[in-house]
């Protein structure tokens, strides 16, 4: 028996060695294709990127400081808001967040007053991470950060809670960046605005605009999004509430001649802000996927900067698959920026932590609802605290 | 990418082979895996752990089978609880005396106006009624002007828009305008609103007392995180659902939210949402959206995808040119074309269990999309002769060739090469049957491709030839869960000849890499 299946293996070997020797035979020249032209072909598609991420950061860097600070903005915002609507701008963020932040701050304040901290304790306040949608790694990797130097040693509900708070504010508050606009003398600064459908995208074209609007630049909103009925409108009428220019073309249209056309226009008129509105597409929709990249290869046709800031808007009740989207979109259209919406939900978005600490990709602003003023600036320390329940 | 529940499980009971049961400290060893698992997927907290503690109580003392490793062991058993959780049976949808209502409702950007337009259509053209939709949205810029244009494009009845109407009189008028005209049923599509807005779902509540619909629909996003059961919970006591329906399910999301939702309100799945287009809807099938939830793939939609976009005669012609070992470059040809229409090889490897990642490794081994592309343009500057022939082709012809295509000589040998070894391959193959196939490819990948294995164990070919057979009587329910027909590897069952196919044309990946090792 075992005499056969070792002639049986041999001339299978055999055969295998036959087979070798055809596929390659002695002598044979090195069919391999040269590693250099590989190399070349993904170097120059490299280079390429890097290229316009180096250019980003310039742009960064010698970014004059913004003609109006954040605290300007909020006092300018402020005033132009009406009031009519309960409360004011603070207060409305605040509520924003204190919604989605009631379950995690329950689930804490049900744990300790003040005792060793254990094993079960960490437990549960690894749950409530996971609850706010943190994902269970990063809720691991923070319980485990947490428990370091306090396993075992006496502590109260407030210092969880500042810690706790710390740690996500530690790995957020890189990423809190604001999105730096400036006028420029080639052209509008021109912003594409892309995501997932239902993420939120024309909404948070129509609240941004208003913003810029405050801010004194011109705006010009093009509704690149061809696909779905009525989103053309929809815009359009973001655009009267904004008091920005619109541009649209007929449902059906090609995505890119949008793009292209509104480009033109907004230079023409010495427009300062494109935002550039798409359809929702689903990251694992390959050809949706490509038909983002045309619209940005037939910007930079035009000009090689633009777009200045490609925006992914993020739903805050999406789960881990944040994380997909985010890497998808990173890698097709070179994503700068993050926008996270709805906010003012019973979702707490906690899926940011987790993106922030793998992809240390900027948050630009979280929208809290539905109104043309409800968008904020993202403040790490402030969502960390609201996060575990600190009150303002 | 998510390492799946099954390579996990895997490493866990690779100590455990040859014992007889799986005992307690097995199980416990595992429920954190299958936890993470279920989290990453997206299934809220709560569920997680009443579903792992119901785990451990099943699978405690159970009997190890014999030839299939402890872990797949568990996976089915998880997969099994997770379909009879997820319902085991497609819930159809309900009718009541004309005009009988449908009350869509959901969070912001869930997808409500194009489901409601997509559910209208099945009424229409699978039930034969008819349907009048109308918008209760008054607060989206254009929502009610969208609903219209759906109507217009899907050729089903909205009501007459009329600006400065409360949500509750539009409803109660499309009630009337469904009771004179006639309709039998009028699908109510709400505004979006969250499930803390207290006001917005009296708003909703208000609707549902004056239309008491017979069907109201939770439509949520399959990519939905832990609040699921918060949406669910809040929507399933301000309106009394009676189903949900999930959208975005053509998304990569594990869709985790199912489990939550149909968890905490005990209601039925009732349909699924799988593209943008109106005709793009599905009733919800338990087992998929169970081994998506565990990262197992989802053989039957590749199957299913296969059946639709492969052309039979041509698939069978190609097999019989296989088996004789007879393979040229027209076949070559069609073949990438297929896999094209399919979606590309890295969305085909997704799609196959534990071959997540080899589409990763591939495509760092440079086999992607975009070579097929080139090889293509290879195989188009060919003439007709020599397509036909590969050996016909001599240095000369090579550089026509290379400069026809825009390619170099090098990538012309190299495609030959590609040729020859498929062929090789084919040969082998028909011998060795599926199973020895994937053993070898593990060889050549140079023992990296662990999942291969698993792969090899847990596919079994006759299932998945069930599977093709059931296609070709156009049998409808695709069912069998990789795990239902028995498990572990019959050698010798060859696959479907298109399935065959493709997995003849990924060795070839395999191929290459393992030569870029040996010259270094």
């Amino acid at each position: 028996m075992v005499f056969w299946r070792r002639k049986k293996n041999q001339k299978q070997h055999e055969e295998e060695q036959r087979d070798d020797k055809l596929l390659h035979p002695e002598g044979e020249p090195d069919l391999e294709l040269p590693t250099e032209y590989d190399a070349e072909m993904d170097e120059h598609t490299r280079h390429e990127m890097e290229e316009t991420e180096e250019e980003i950061i310039e742009e960064l860097d010698e970014a004059p400081v913004p003609a109006h600070s954040i605290e300007e903005d909020a006092k300018e915002a402020e005033e132009l808001s009406d009031h009519t609507n309960e409360g004011g701008w603070l207060s409305r963020l605040t509520r924003g967040l204190t919604k989605s932040s009631n379950k995690i701050t329950k689930g804490i304040t049900d744990l300790v007053t003040k005792k060793k901290l254990d094993q079960d304790t960490l437990d549960q306040l690894e749950e409530v991470l996971i609850e706010a949608d943190l994902g269970p790694k990063t809720a691991a990797k923070i319980i485990d950060d947490f428990a370091k130097d306090r396993f075992e040693k006496e502590i109260d509900e407030k210092e969880i809670k500042t810690a706790l708070a710390g740690l996500m504010s530690d790995i957020l508050a890189p990423v809190a960046v604001p999105l730096n606009i400036e006028k420029r003398e080639d052209g509008p600064f021109v912003v594409l605005v892309c995501g997932v459908n239902g993420a939120g995208k024309t909404t948070t074209i129509g609240k941004y605009a208003y913003q810029l609007r405050a801010q004194g630049f011109s705006v010009m909103m093009a509704a690149g999004d061809t696909f779905r009925a009525a989103a053309v409108e929809q815009l359009e009428e973001w655009s009267k509430r904004a008091g920005a220019k619109f541009l649209s073309k007929d449902v059906g249209a090609d995505a890119a001649a949008v793009a292209y056309e509104s480009y033109q226009q907004a230079k023409e008129q010495g427009v300062d802000v494109l935002l550039l509105d798409t359809a929702g597409r689903l990251q694992n929709k390959k050809n949706l996927m490509e038909e983002l990249e045309k619209i940005i290869r037939v910007l930079k046709k035009q000009n090689e900067d633009i777009p200045h800031a490609t925006l992914l808007v993020l739903d805050a009740t999406t789960g881990q698959n944040a994380f997909s989207q985010l890497e998808t979109f990173k890698e097709m259209v070179n994503v700068t920026g993050l926008i996270v919406t709805k906010l003012d939900g019973s979702a707490k978005g906690g899926v940011l932590v987790g993106l922030a600490d793998q992809f240390g990709m900027p948050v630009h602003a979280i929208g809290i609802g539905e109104g043309i003023e409800d968008m904020q600036p993202f403040r790490a320390q402030d969502y960390a605290r609201s996060l575990v329940g600190i009150e303002f | 990418m998510f390492e799946s529940l099954s390579d996990k499980l895997g490493g866990v009971f690779s100590k455990l082979r040859g014992k007889g049961s799986l005992s307690e400290n097995d199980v416990m060893a595992v429920s954190r895996e299958i936890r993470v698992a279920l989290l990453e997927a997206d299934v809220a907290l709560p569920v997680v752990k009443d579903f792992v503690t119901s785990i451990k109580e099943k699978a405690v003392g159970e009997a190890v089978i014999k030839g299939v490793n402890p872990g797949q062991q568990v996976i089915k058993i998880v997969h099994d609880a997770l379909v009879e959780m997820l319902g085991s049976e497609a819930q159809e949808l309900q009718f009541a005396s004309p005009p009988c209502a449908y009350l869509m409702v959901g969070l912001q950007g869930s997808g409500k106006t194009t489901s409601t337009a997509k559910i209208a259509k099945i009424l229409t053209e699978k039930h034969n009624k008819k349907v009048l939709m109308a918008s209760l949205d008054i607060y989206r810029p254009a929502a009610q002007e969208q609903l219209k244009q759906l109507g217009e494009q899907t050729g089903i009845a909205t009501l007459e828009i009329i600006e400065g109407q409360k949500p509750v009189d539009i409803a109660k008028r499309a009630m009337d305008t469904g009771r004179k005209e006639g309709f039998d049923v009028v699908m109510l599509d709400t505004a979006g609103r969250l499930s803390i807005d207290e006001e917005m779902m009296a708003e909703a509540n208000a609707v549902q007392k004056a239309t008491n619909p017979i069907e109201t629909l939770l439509v949520a996003d399959a990519m939905t995180g832990q609040d699921a059961v918060q949406t669910a919970k809040a929507f399933d006591e301000a309106v009394g659902l009676t189903g949900i329906m999930l959208t975005r399910v053509d998304g990569d999301a594990r869709g985790g939210a199912a489990m939550s939702m149909k968890a905490v309100t005990g209601k039925p799945i009732k349909l699924i949402g799988v593209g943008e287009k109106w005709t793009e809807i599905e009733t919800f099938h338990p087992d998929r959206i169970a081994g998506r939830i565990l990262g197992m793939g989802d053989i039957v939609s590749l199957v299913e995808k296969a059946a639709e976009t492969v052309d039979r005669a041509e698939a069978e012609k190609m097999a019989k040119k296989f088996k004789k070992g007879q393979f040229d470059f027209n076949d070559l040809l069609s073949q990438m074309q297929q896999m094209k229409k399919m979606g590309g090889m890295g969305a085909m490897m997704k799609m196959l269990p534990g071959l997540g990642q080899m589409a990763g490794q591939l495509e760092e081994a440079g086999v992607d999309d975009s070579m097929i592309k080139r090889q293509e343009a290879i195989i188009f500057s060919m003439t007709v002769q020599e397509r036909e022939k590969p050996d016909l082709l001599n240095a000369k012809r090579k550089q026509r060739i290379a400069a026809g295509s825009g390619t170099s000589v090098q990538q012309v040998n190299q495609l030959v090469k590609q040729l020859k070894q498929m062929q090789t391959v084919m040969k082998r193959m028909k011998k060795m049957g599926m199973g020895g196939m994937m053993k070898q490819m593990k060889g050549l990948m140079g023992g990296k491709m662990d999942e291969l294995e698993m792969m090899a164990q847990s596919m079994d070919p006759d299932g998945l030839g069930a599977d093709m057979a059931a296609l070709e009587d156009n049998a409808g329910p695709l069912g069998p869960n990789p795990f239902a027909s028995g498990n572990g590897l019959k050698p010798g069952a060859g696959l479907p000849s298109d399935l065959e196919s493709l997995l003849g044309n990924s060795s070839h990946g395999g191929k290459k890499k393992d030569r870029k090792k040996k010259k270094r």
